[in-house]
């Protein structure tokens, strides 16, 4: 009895060893997140979300990576870098490191990643970023030059020459978007489209691919060959794929994700009175999109009534309640960019010029219909707009949404009066925000045409950086909002993210919402 | 039978067809195409992007392509999802969608049968219209107000279950508890009340009534002669029970964050990934016309008064 009963007590300790070692974080820790989406694909090239963003961020670096705080250029595959006296070249100067399996990058593998990137043959969706930034991008895409037009030049081994469109003060940031990645061709040409599948994954960034199970879950693990390995600190991460904001708001709750990005809206209220709900200006701006080519809204004095008639504090404060700042311009205050003043409200005023426009009152005003895509944060803004230009000015609209999909094909036909828009800078810069609005532009969908804002325009992206560059992006943006008010800019966003800062450190707020989880650690 | 059975089989080919062809032609009317976005690609880029996926041919020659594949077995690329290929998807979600379907049938048959034919042996009394009040609510409650109201009580308050995932996560297999109740309980409700009014109706008939004179006991007339007469309605109700429970779990698999065929589903849709939502479109119509198929042969085994011959 007493043998049968020390063979249990040794199977059973044995037992529980094996699985407390199964169970082993190790020293960092595992960090779960809600990625808020399935990722398109893990391949850089072929990107173009955020929850792939945030993916592409822990497998790979860029020749610059983020800067935590700031969300600005720090180094990452290049250790450093020079400017040319005009700034339109940039020599970078490679660390010497490897990828995952050991095979080493060097500055011919980067020339060889943005061939592939800008190919037309691989079609990459955002092959437009970097075509706004590499001399021959455009070019070569359009499939009218070969790879030798792209401006980019390997010096030697280590040392890469990038020749820019222009002296965009703004470049550098750029390098550490994704559509500059530098992916493994040895390992692309190897296993084709399966070399994102964990078993062939080979990658340079903190972290390595372990598992990928569509729609479940995606994990990493630190990354032994990576150039700052001592820098990592968690033992893995987990990246849940959950569209349904209220499920994932629950399993925060519940203590079974760490950071969730984001509250559901009706939730807000709630989380707002945790101490770890953390809520930050945001580079992305809330607008509605006047038809500039329909009447009545081809008269600027309609558009200048009807934004002139909304009361903006109220709706950030008892409408989408989450801190959201009023806007009047489009351009959210960044660094050196104050951003215009605009038009301000003046119900009186609105008035005056709707009379102006041959509508005293609101009289004679046509029936037009504010469009937006099916949400209920939309809709509850466009009911409080619905009854400000009611109240304020006498004239009623309708409201009509539309699915995702079927309204942006809405809003680009033209087939709108007022359509609801958002945007999130790429990147650091106003002109970001104001190239939208070009005339012919991709993103013009309010059919805005100005020529003169268009040579203000051009004339900034040949400037230098500096005040007098922001200067002539101020101008611009005055004709834009002030002048011709082409649009109807309602809030700067927010981003709301949950997160136990006591418990995790190393995730700081910043303007991009970009959070580098190498810098992650246990506290 | 035989004779039936290949003829039937040979029937379910032209309806595949159907489906398979509406389906491609109907997707394409609904506006807006896969590669839209908040940020319009450039034209350049969307060309390229057709071209690698054909989408620049005629709508007529791109089905002819897909039909082709789609003989060779291959349902080519997802649009959204580029790293895998359509079947690499379903072979991957599928089986999941199956596992929850299967054992949520199996749950709302054993508690259907169970309380079905308690509530008839015990007609009109509190145990009947406690089971039958239950059914109800079962009906007609749907099931994205059951599953929240599931995970409030027993995840967030009580914090005995894990609120969502799949058991091969942190959660194993408690993670398959409230899916599985959420899932069932329509299936619950609709098997109890069809197979209590089926009990009824067997236990009224003449020949329930010669074994009652032959004096046999009411656990062999209820073993031996109700419960197999009175199953055949529940057995024809179990087909397409059984596809409603796997193509159904949707908001189920969306709830619970279920990796299951049903989100690709959904999401293929939002997309406008056209070759992943005839991918589902495919699967979902081969277990319909299946489970139909299956049903039909079984119900002649049940009742021989069906006739196999046409």
């Amino acid at each position: 009895m007493k043998k049968i009963l020390l063979s249990l007590f040794i199977v059973l300790s044995l037992f529980s060893l094996i699985v407390s070692c199964g169970q082993s974080q190790g020293k960092g820790g595992e960090f779960i997140l809600n990625n808020g989406a399935e990722p398109e694909s893990l391949d850089p090239h072929l990107i173009s979300g955020v929850p792939e963003h945030r993916i592409y961020m822990a497998l790979f670096e860029g020749l610059v990576a983020y800067d935590p705080k700031t969300a600005t250029a720090v180094p990452g595959l290049a250790e450093s870098w020079e400017f040319s006296d005009d700034n339109t070249v940039i020599t970078f100067k490679l660390r010497q490191t490897t990828w995952s399996d050991g095979v080493p990058i060097t500055a011919e593998t980067v020339k060889k990643s943005w061939e592939r990137m800008l190919s037309p043959e691989l079609a990459a969706p955002y092959a437009w970023f970097p075509a706004m930034f590499l001399k021959g991008a455009a070019e070569y895409n359009a499939g009218d030059a070969g790879p030798d037009a792209l401006g980019v030049e390997v010096v030697d081994k280590y040392t890469l020459k990038v020749e820019l469109v222009g002296p965009l003060p703004y470049a550098l940031d750029a390098f550490a978007h994704y559509s500059f990645a530098v992916v493994p061709l040895h390992a692309i040409e190897k296993y084709g489209k399966e070399w994102t599948s964990p078993d062939n994954f080979v990658g340079n960034g903190p972290f390595v691919l372990e598992t990928w199970e569509p729609q479940n879950k995606i994990t990493v693990v630190p990354n032994p060959k990576y150039w700052d390995k001592d820098a990592v600190k968690l033992s893995r991460v987990v990246y849940l794929p959950i569209e349904d904001n209220n499920t994932s708001y629950n399993m925060y709750l519940n203590g079974e994700i760490d950071w969730q990005t984001t509250v559901p809206t009706d939730r807000i209220k709630e989380a707002k009175l945790r101490d770890d709900y953390i809520k930050n200006p945001q580079l992305a701006t809330y607008y509605y999109i006047f038809n500039n080519t329909k009447k009545p809204f081809d008269d600027p004095r309609v558009r200048k009534a009807l934004s002139m008639a909304v009361n903006r504090q109220e709706l950030v404060e008892r409408v989408t309640q989450a801190g959201q700042i009023t806007a009047y311009g489009i351009v959210p205050p960044m660094t050196g960019y104050k951003g215009v003043k605009g038009l301000g409200e003046d119900v009186e005023k609105a008035k005056a010029l709707l009379a102006e426009a041959g509508y005293p009152n609101g009289e004679g005003f046509p029936e037009v219909e504010i469009l937006y895509n099916t949400s209920e944060g939309h809709q509850k803004i466009a009911e409080f707009i619905q009854q400000q230009w009611k109240v304020n000015l006498g004239i009623n609209v309708k409201l009509t949404n539309q699915e995702w999909k079927t309204y942006l094909t809405t809003r680009r036909e033209g087939q709108f009066y007022i359509a609801r828009a958002g945007w999130v800078g790429d990147y650091q810069d106003p002109n970001t925000f104001l190239d939208m609005f070009v005339t012919g532009g991709d993103m013009n969908d309010a059919f805005y045409s100005n020529p003169q804002y268009d040579e203000l325009i051009h004339k900034a992206a040949r400037m230098a950086p500096g005040p007098d560059r922001f200067a002539t992006l101020m101008q611009a943006e005055e004709l834009l909002i002030t002048q011709d008010h082409a649009i109807m800019p309602l809030y700067f966003y927010v981003t709301i993210n949950m997160i136990d800062t006591n418990k995790w450190g190393g995730w700081y707020p910043n303007v991009m919402d970009i959070h580098p989880l190498k810098n992650i650690y246990k506290k | 039978m035989g004779r039936y059975i290949f003829k039937r089989f040979l029937g379910l080919i032209p309806t595949l067809f159907i489906i398979i062809t509406l389906s491609f032609f109907i997707i394409r009317f609904a506006p807006g195409g896969p590669f839209d976005s908040e940020k319009k690609l450039p034209k350049q880029i969307l060309e390229n992007i057709e071209k690698k996926y054909h989408l620049d041919e005629p709508l007529v020659m791109q089905y002819l392509r897909y039909m082709g594949n789609l003989l060779k077995g291959d349902l080519g690329p997802s649009l959204r999802y580029q790293d895998h290929d359509v079947s690499f998807y379903i072979v991957q979600t599928l089986p999941v969608s199956l596992l929850l379907g299967v054992i949520s049938l199996f749950v709302a048959l054993i508690l259907g049968l169970f309380t079905g034919a308690l509530s008839a042996l015990k007609r009109n009394t509190w145990v009947d219209y406690t089971f039958m009040s239950i059914a109800v609510l079962g009906i007609s409650i749907p099931l994205f107000v059951t599953g929240p109201i599931l995970m409030l009580i027993f995840a967030l308050v009580l914090k005995w279950l894990p609120t969502s995932g799949w058991i091969n996560g942190r959660g194993g297999w408690a993670t398959l508890i409230m899916p599985v109740l959420t899932l069932s309980f329509p299936y619950y409700a609709n098997i109890a009340r069809l197979f209590r009014a089926s009990v009824l109706e067997v236990l009224q008939s003449d020949y329930i009534r010669t074994a009652r004179a032959k004096g046999l006991s009411v656990r062999a007339i209820m073993l031996r002669h109700v419960f197999k007469g009175a199953s055949i309605p529940v057995v024809s109700y179990l087909g397409p029970a059984f596809a409603g429970i796997v193509t159904g779990s949707v908001v189920v698999e969306q709830i619970f964050r279920i990796p299951g065929l049903g989100r690709y589903f959904v999401q293929s849709a939002f997309n406008r990934d056209y070759p992943l939502i005839m991918g589902t479109v495919v699967v979902y119509s081969v277990i319909l016309v299946v489970m139909n198929f299956i049903v039909d042969i079984f119900y002649g085994i049940l009742d021989p008064r069906v006739s196999y011959k046409d």
